[in-house]
């Protein structure tokens, strides 16, 4: 045993150390069996995931540190393993026919949606910067690669050369406000840093490392102005991987922003929280005025999502455990929702057609009635209409922001969100009133009928009872601790 | 017979019309005729069931009756807690009357998308149903914007002419009023806990708060927007003439007969008693955005060409009475309100129905197009001209009880106001007259009309309950008023507590004896 770890820390990493084992047995399994037995290596995949989910569960309840500090094993960790893992099962599940009919090798595909995830689970119970860092690497490195997987195609190519280098200058600048904050409190743990920067004077320097992080992470999240890279590189990727980058990249790098936000740097809420509110406003309205008037679903999908992080920014604000709870919920949500509308887009995807324009929608309810059933109600959750999931999450999004106060980014949000419904609704224009379009039949294999019928039974559940989430996100939220409210009453 | 014991009649009345429509989902598309007679069973069952709010109600019995209730989301307080007043049991019969009623009405009228058709009907029926017997605030927002989606469908696939753009316009329009009035909901929940510390949607006991005045206008406001939209309220009104004119038929007769009153159930059950310091400082707007909306949509109507518009234009103007007689906070000036809002539904319900018969039958609603209707559909005449009457208010039917309560409640608090509204009364009965007169009247120019064929036997059952409804309520409305009293007298304690309790109870029975008088 090296000095300074126990057996603790390896039962604690353990959901971590199954992954990249299963990993790395994806990728040997590539190797080792013949060409024509590929579509083992999905099979494979899952059962890793699954794996990893049966080791996660036992932490659901978990309180400790790990590492020498640098992993946080609790709550809020457990909350956001749990849900990358839900997504990459969700996004294998749709991945198996779109890269048959792409022509793609599976191995290193599978093996890198692996190392994305754990990259996001390195993230969530990151409670260093250095931790964090390590684990936004690999899991942005893990993207740069699959964001570009489609190599005849130069739009993938295009997507994956924008992604890295704007990719890597983010991180750049994420990293220099790190080694700021560094410098300015001698210790990289977020919580030793919360109780020495506390007490210490505000200098500029510690405003510009604050504000060099918001936008490191803000490229990350995609909010607005750091969100330009979105629309290209979600539009060239394959989608699979869009629907994952879109659902798990933003839910790690929101559990980062958390962690450093709400967890280490609470004690400066009253400087990130204007900063937060200007960025909410800015990210929601700009992503849904964009997205009405795309014709590629993909890139309406795109700007759709950098919608979305501003009104999980709304729960930033409030930065109340309220406003984490709510953050949470949304998380959950929005995976199932979008990575449903995205597997939509995929089983559309067939020899003959690209399947992302909105005109290829035409007519689905004809050809498919249970698919465009199904985009209905993705479509109504994204934008917030009961009795789906998005209303819930949204709901107590704006519910949070009321609390704290912040009423008029509360009635920014909701206005949007009702703006937000025409292009939704223009989907469901096109699948249900519009002639049907050419092209081959629509064959859903039943890899693909179970991520579907997951996603739809996420996003319709937990509209009608989404009591059990509540309470497990207001767990994972305390936690977290908060940001106290701003006032008792409302500012009326 | 009280509160009905534990049976859970009100979620049997709710999920019916649901249950209808998934058992729909697994019938063959092509199998037209099964799908029709299915929806119709489970529409009429719907009605049937919801039959005990009537004769089980007890008058004297507690204010909410047939009360359920369940913990829905336990870690914030939402509850799935089900219950009715006097009013609200009204409603909820009125909407399932007009909705068995519309899904007769379609049986010809619809040949594409049968399925879909129906399985969107059933739905929006339970969620507005669902609206009507809420006491949980977010469960009443859950079932106010699950109406939405269905009927846009129902405007934007079985409609006519621009029917996508009515559709959209009535979608976003509507929901930008409930998104602002979710805000407005969430801060009445807040300032719920930080007086009382307890988190709950419960809505009576928001009754029963008293928040701070600043709290109360802005609550005001974004509730207002929420409902004046629905209603629909001058000036928000635009919407409606396009979506009743390019709904179907039957999406026409529930719109006017039913989801309209979303609007004004609101006021009622929210504004009005959630809010009383606020409700007063607006009784000012409020007045004289109805007598707009009466004088103005009256106007309108007169000079509308299309049949459908003029109806959807009386339609403002008939809502805007009852917002007048609401606002009047006047016990009787709240009954007539609630009388006429039942009026309204069975009246411009019933004439909605009338235009979708010869809408089927020629395929236009220009007026210029009719004429000398009397002698071809002489059973089509008889009925709408008692429908007629009934719109303007001609005494013996039912919607002179309303209006004469309306005015009676509003002549006592202001001379003035009521004198404007008689007005939109005469204007009323000018372009209904007027519009009865070149269908019905004069001779049969048009070839096309002389081989109209009559009323069949379905289409006249269409109207058989709403001529006996109108009639009744006419003759004698003590019944429904006598349900109305404690309604009333609940709302007016908390908005306008000069007239409650012993002023209420004598004015409602003033008002009842006057009615029954006729």
């Amino acid at each position: 045993m090296p000095p300074g770890f126990s057996p603790a820390d390896f039962y604690n990493i353990l959901p971590e150390i199954v992954l990249t084992s299963g990993a790395l047995l994806v990728l040997v399994t590539d190797v080792v069996m013949s060409h024509a037995s590929r579509p083992l290596l999905g099979r494979v995949t899952l059962a890793v995931l699954g794996a990893t989910i049966l080791v996660l569960l036992p932490f659901h309840d978990a309180d400790a540190l790990a590492s020498q500090g640098l992993l946080a094993i609790d709550g809020f960790a457990f909350f956001f393993k749990l849900l990358f893992l839900l997504a990459a099962v969700i996004t294998v599940l749709m991945s198996a026919s779109y890269l048959d009919v792409e022509g793609l090798r599976a191995g290193a595909y599978y093996f890198l949606i692996l190392c994305a995830t754990l990259g996001m689970m390195f993230m969530a119970s990151g409670i260093d910067l250095i931790t964090i860092f390590v684990g936004l690497e690999t899991m942005a490195v893990a993207f740069y690669v699959l964001v570009g997987f489609l190599k005849p195609n130069r739009r993938s190519n295009e997507a994956a050369v924008k992604y890295f280098l704007l990719g890597t200058f983010s991180l750049g600048i994420l990293l220099f406000g790190m080694s700021m904050l560094y410098g300015l409190s001698g210790t990289t743990n977020l919580r030793e840093l919360a109780t020495t920067l506390a007490t210490e004077e505000r200098g500029p320097l510690l405003i510009m490392a604050l504000v060099l992080v918001v936008a490191g992470i803000g490229f990350k999240i995609a909010a607005v102005p750091f969100h330009m890279w979105a629309p290209d590189v979600y539009e060239g990727a394959p989608t699979p991987i869009t629907a994952f980058l879109s659902v798990g990249s933003k839910a790690a790098a929101v559990a980062v922003l958390l962690r450093i936000f709400v967890e280490g740097l609470p004690f400066l809420a009253d400087v990130w929280q204007p900063l937060f509110w200007v960025l909410a406003v800015l990210t929601m309205t700009v992503g849904n005025v964009a997205a009405l008037t795309q014709s590629n679903v993909k890139r309406m999908l795109a700007y759709s999502s950098i919608a979305h992080a501003g009104y999980v920014l709304i729960g930033v604000v409030a930065g109340t455990t309220r406003g984490v709870t709510a953050i949470l919920v949304y998380m959950v949500v929005y995976a199932f929702m979008q990575l449903g509308a995205f597997a939509v887009i995929v089983m559309l995807r067939r020899t003959d057609v690209v399947g992302d324009e909105l005109k290829d929608l035409s007519g689905l309810y004809f050809r498919h009635p249970a698919a465009a059933c199904a985009m209905l109600f993705f479509m109504l959750s994204l934008g917030g209409i009961p009795p789906t999931a998005g209303f819930m999450g949204k709901f107590w999004l704006f519910g949070a922001a009321i609390e704290s106060g912040y009423v008029w980014l509360a009635v920014i949000g909701v206005v949007n969100s009702a703006i937000s419904l025409y292009y939704y609704v223009r989907v469901i224009v096109f699948m249900w009133f519009k002639e049907e379009a050419l092209g081959s039949p629509i064959v859903v294999s039943p890899a693909m009928a179970v991520a579907l019928t997951v996603s739809l039974a996420g996003a319709v559940v937990l509209g009608l009872y989404p009591g059990p989430l509540f309470e497990l996100a207001e767990l994972s939220a305390q936690s977290l601790g908060g940001v106290a409210g701003r006032v008792g009453a409302l500012p009326f | 017979m009280s509160n009905a014991a534990e049976f859970p009649l009100l979620s049997l009345v709710l999920f019916t019309p649901l249950a209808g429509a998934v058992l729909l989902l697994f019938v063959d598309r092509t199998r037209e005729d099964t799908i029709r007679w299915i929806a119709n069973l489970s529409a009429g069952a719907g009605f049937l069931v919801s039959l005990p709010l009537w004769f089980w109600w007890d008058t004297d019995g507690t204010q909410w009756q047939f009360v359920e209730r369940v913990p829905w989301i336990p870690s914030i307080g939402a509850e799935y807690f089900l219950g009715v007043d006097g009013f609200s049991a009204l409603l909820v019969l009125l909407a399932t009357m007009m909705g068995s009623i519309a899904i007769l009405s379609s049986w010809t009228a619809i040949t594409e998308r049968v399925k879909e058709y129906y399985i969107f009907l059933l739905v929006l029926q339970t969620g507005m149903i669902g609206a009507f017997v809420s006491l949980d605030f977010l469960l009443f927002f859950l079932f106010w914007e699950v109406m939405l989606v269905p009927m846009y469908f129902l405007i934007g696939i079985w409609g006519s002419d621009r029917r996508l753009y009515s559709a959209i316009k009535f979608f976003l329009y509507t929901l930008v009023g409930s998104v602002v009035m979710l805000l407005g909901i969430l801060a009445v929940y807040f300032e719920h806990h930080s007086l009382t510390g307890t988190y709950s949607f419960d809505v009576t006991r928001f009754h029963e708060l008293n928040l701070p005045v600043e709290v109360q206008w802005w609550v005001f406001l974004a509730f207002f927007l929420g409902f004046a939209i629905k209603v629909p309220m001058f000036p928000f009104h635009t919407w409606l003439p396009d979506a009743h004119t390019d709904a179907p038929t039957a999406g026409s007769v529930i719109l006017a007969a039913v989801l309209l009153k979303m609007g004004t159930y609101g006021f009622i059950r929210f504004s009005l008693p959630i809010l009383p310091e606020a409700t007063r400082q607006f009784v000012p707007m409020m007045i004289w955005l109805s007598i707009i909306g009466i004088v103005y949509g009256a106007l309108v109507a007169m000079a509308q060409r299309d049949w459908k518009r003029l109806i959807a234009y009386s339609s403002v103007s008939h809502m805007a009475m009852v917002t007048l007689g609401l606002f009047a906070l006047t016990p009787v000036g709240i009954t007539g309100s609630i009388v006429q809002q039942l009026n309204h539904g069975i009246s411009t319900g019933a004439l909605f129905l009338l235009v979708g018969l010869v809408y089927e039958r020629r395929h236009t609603r220009e007026i210029s197009e009719y004429g000398g209707l009397s002698k071809v559909m002489p059973v089509y005449a008889a009925i709408f001209l008692i429908m007629t009457m009934s719109s303007i208010g001609l005494p013996a039917l039912n919607g002179f009880i309303g209006e004469i309560l309306i005015l009676q409640g509003v002549f006592v608090v202001n001379k003035m106001w009521a004198a404007v509204a008689a007005s939109g009364i005469v204007l009323g009965a000018a372009y209904m007259l007027w519009l009865y007169q070149r269908t019905m009247f004069g001779p049969v120019d048009n070839p096309k009309n002389e081989q109209l064929a009559d009323l069949s036997m379905r289409e006249v059952a269409t109207f058989v309950p709403l001529i006996i409804l109108a009639v009744w309520i006419g003759l004698y409305p003590s019944p429904i008023l006598r349900r109305l009293e404690s309604s009333v007298t609940y709302v007016i304690s908390r908005v306008n507590p000069a007239y409650a309790p012993q002023n209420a109870n004598a004015d409602v029975t003033a008002g009842g004896a006057l009615a029954e008088g006729q």
